[in-house]
């Protein structure tokens, strides 16, 4: 096969362009495939019935809590997700209108970008292209750094037991997985959960908050905290009045260690050179002493 | 026929040959010197009962041992030994560089305690981290798995202290080799120290700036008077005049215990050393009070400062950066040995302060559950400790560890029997 110049220059010209052209070109595709599923849930609907928390124990094979779901004594203390329950409702008080209380789910987020992901070593945590961060217990070793790099705390450790995994929720990945709604969403009454890819989602929530805005804060909880997440919220109270964090800013958790592992390949092609050229210096030096010594 | 006794005699040759030096090994395992010792006595309990702690925290899980939760994952195992334990061991690349980069002869007598106790220290720790984990057969899944967490610092870490060990093992191996008397494979592994000190100082710089980049991850979590981008430059910064300082407070028993025995040259070369680590200290303290400085103007969190909080930042840096600082440039003006050592213990306690304020005091400061770890942890911590003393006092028992190189006079070799005094009054 022979290349004559004129194919060779059109051949380099491809090349070059695509090589040019290629990084945004692949993140643009990734943005556009990026149908993420997800979760709205529109905490104004909710009535605190907790059927969301039975489907879900019922789903994950959970342990029977003590306090059977109907009751709602539960809602006297504020709860967090465990080991035990992926989901959990709190009741907070309404300034709005005291008569009616606002009932929050708390569960993971699925977030775009998750911290616990990034953080994971042994890839036990893993987002999915549908979009739920997953859990693959036969890798985990238990370390934890999810936990302390989760900015929902929402990853929970088995302290109690001596083959101990993180639990937290999937999603229901595997019903997912057969074209079912997550369990949760299936078994709220009111649809106060709403599930749909998080591009629907969020038009959904904004069509909300544009035709009463009165009703809603001006705000969906999700949408750019932390990078924006799969589970979003709407509601007519303040985040911060709802146990959220509205300090974690809009920074994707990893970029916070991108850098430094950016710097990893610098130091490790920088520093031996250094090194080397440090230690050649000495040595030049001390034989330029010794020299001058002898003389 | 002739051929084939020869090959039956090189059999019997090397089988003689590893049966010697299995009844060596055998010999050279058994202890030397008292036993009864109080050192003995009580490390060995600790040992015997940190052991059984140990089953208990397998067979029962983490919960029943420890005080972790859910809002603090990590305790003491990890803000201790680990965090407060590798910034520790940081003397041990800090020396290779001085002596094999900068080719500083001063301080060569002392690179080989310090290379063998930065080896036992990661051994030893990356060991007690074993402890903490969840399900720690799993730990070679980074390593060996099919799961490659790119992305995590931690996995950047795992790797590094598995590469470091070995380096350090290499840069030890020709005490290793002299002990067994493996002229040739001295030879070999000597030739291989440069590489390892250049891969190590490497690797060093990396993971203990690592260790602080793993709490870039929860900036939402770490007080803001501890958290900024600088937490991995600071570790590392932080590492070279807590390894410095841990070197000083290591000699300084040796010196003390074994003064009748320690010829003047020694003695005056000794303290030539302890003060020319001392400017070393200095210089990593101020670049690293430099760095606070530049973080806190940075962050803007001046307000901070008039809290609870912020009081305790100041004590740390104030009280153990700044003060070190002066205490130690009036000890290398007055040429004060003693105060070079008392500084060093200051700024020693300083770090072991940074890093439990950034892990354990200033990590969730807002949550109304605290941490405080249980007794059985504390007593693990201090088993594990113990064991590298253990393996320490073997060590320096059986390997020329604090002989000068072959040419020089063995004037120095120390009585090992009480070293073990020294390092127990170390811990």
């Amino acid at each position: 096969m022979s290349v004559n110049r004129r194919d060779f220059l059109k051949l380099a010209g491809v090349t070059g362009c695509s090589l040019l052209a290629g990084a945004p070109r692949r993140s643009e595709a990734a943005m556009a495939s990026t149908e993420f599923y997800g979760l709205l849930v529109d905490t104004t609907k909710c009535i605190g019935c907790r059927s969301c928390e039975e489907a879900c124990n019922d789903k994950n094979g959970l342990p029977k809590p003590e306090v059977s779901f109907s009751s709602d004594s539960v809602f006297e203390k504020k709860r967090d997700t465990s080991p035990g329950a992926f989901t959990v409702l709190n009741r907070y008080p309404n300034a709005k209108n005291p008569d009616s209380p606002v009932f929050v789910r708390r569960q993971c987020l699925h977030c775009c970008q998750p911290a616990c992901a990034s953080a994971c070593l042994t890839k036990a945590m893993e987002k999915t292209v549908e979009g739920p961060v997953i859990y693959h217990k036969d890798r985990c070793m238990g370390c934890r750094y999810c936990m302390i790099a989760c900015p929902h705390d929402i990853p929970k450790f088995e302290y109690e037991s001596a083959f101990p995994y993180i639990r937290k929720c999937i999603f229901c990945y595997d019903r997912l997985k057969a074209g079912e709604r997550p369990a949760c969403v299936d078994a709220c009454p009111e649809n106060a959960s709403l599930f749909g890819t998080r591009r629907e989602l969020l038009e959904i929530a904004r069509t909300r908050i544009c035709e009463n805005p009165d009703k809603y804060v001006h705000h969906v909880y999700g949408e750019h905290e932390v990078g924006g997440s799969g589970t979003m919220y709407l509601s007519a109270v303040p985040f911060e009045k709802l146990g959220f964090r509205t300090d974690l800013g809009t920074t994707p958790y990893p970029e916070h260690t991108s850098g430094f592992l950016y710097g990893v390949p610098l130091v490790f092609v920088l520093w031996p050179s250094f090194l080397i050229g440090l230690n050649y210096l000495a040595e030049n030096g001390n034989k330029g002493k010794n020299h001058e010594e002898e003389e | 026929m002739k051929r084939k006794n020869n090959d039956t005699g090189r059999a019997r040759n090397a089988l003689h040959a590893v049966r010697e030096f299995a009844r060596f090994l055998a010999s050279e395992m058994k202890p030397k010197g008292k036993i009864g010792t109080p050192f003995n006595v009580i490390t060995g309990t600790i040992i015997v009962v940190g052991i059984a702690l140990i089953a208990i925290r397998f067979y029962l899980g983490l919960g029943a041992v420890t005080n972790l939760s859910q809002d603090y994952p990590w305790g003491i195992l990890k803000g201790f030994n680990l965090f407060v334990g590798v910034a520790f061991a940081g003397g041990a690349y800090v020396l290779t560089f001085v002596v094999y980069i900068m080719k500083l002869k001063k301080y060569e007598p002392i690179v080989r305690v310090t290379v063998l106790n930065g080896f036992l220290a990661y051994v030893f720790y990356a060991g007690a981290l074993l402890l903490e984990l969840g399900r720690p057969w799993n730990v070679v899944n980074p390593i060996i798995g099919n799961s490659f967490g790119f992305s995590s610092v931690l996995f950047l870490i795992a790797w590094h202290f598995l590469l470091y060990i070995i380096c350090e093992f290499i840069e030890f191996s020709p005490a290793v080799a002299e002990w067994l008397n493996w002229e040739k494979a001295r030879r070999v592994v000597e030739k291989m120290t440069m590489v390892t000190v250049i891969f190590g100082i490497t690797l060093s710089t990396l993971h203990q700036s690592g260790l602080g980049a793993l709490f870039l991850l929860a900036p939402a979590k770490i007080h803001p008077l501890w958290y900024s981008h600088y937490i991995p430059v600071l570790f590392f910064v932080s590492s070279i005049f807590a390894g410095l300082s841990m070197v000083i407070i290591e000699s300084t028993f040796t010196h003390k215990v074994f003064h009748d025995k320690i010829g003047n040259t020694l003695r005056a070369s000794h303290d030539d050393i302890l003060l020319g680590l001392a400017k070393g200290c200095i210089g990593a303290l101020f670049a690293y009070l430099f760095l606070k400085v530049i973080e806190l103007v940075h962050g803007g969190h001046w307000d901070l400062l008039a809290t609870p909080m912020g009081y305790w930042y100041l004590v740390e840096v104030v009280g153990f950066v700044v003060l070190p600082i002066f205490l130690f440039g009036a000890a290398i003006r007055r040429r004060s040995v003693r105060l070079v050592q008392f500084t060093s213990f200051f700024t020693a306690l300083g770090v072991i302060l940074n890093r439990l304020n950034v892990s354990l005091i200033a990590f969730q400061w807002y949550s109304s559950v605290r941490y405080y770890p249980s007794w059985i942890e504390i007593w693990m911590s201090i088993a594990v400790i113990s064991m590298q003393l253990w393996v320490f006092r073997w060590v320096v028992n059986r390997m020329p560890v604090f002989t000068e190189p072959p040419q020089a006079p063995k004037e120095e070799i120390i009585p090992i029997g009480e070293v073990v005094v020294w390092k127990a009054t170390a811990s």
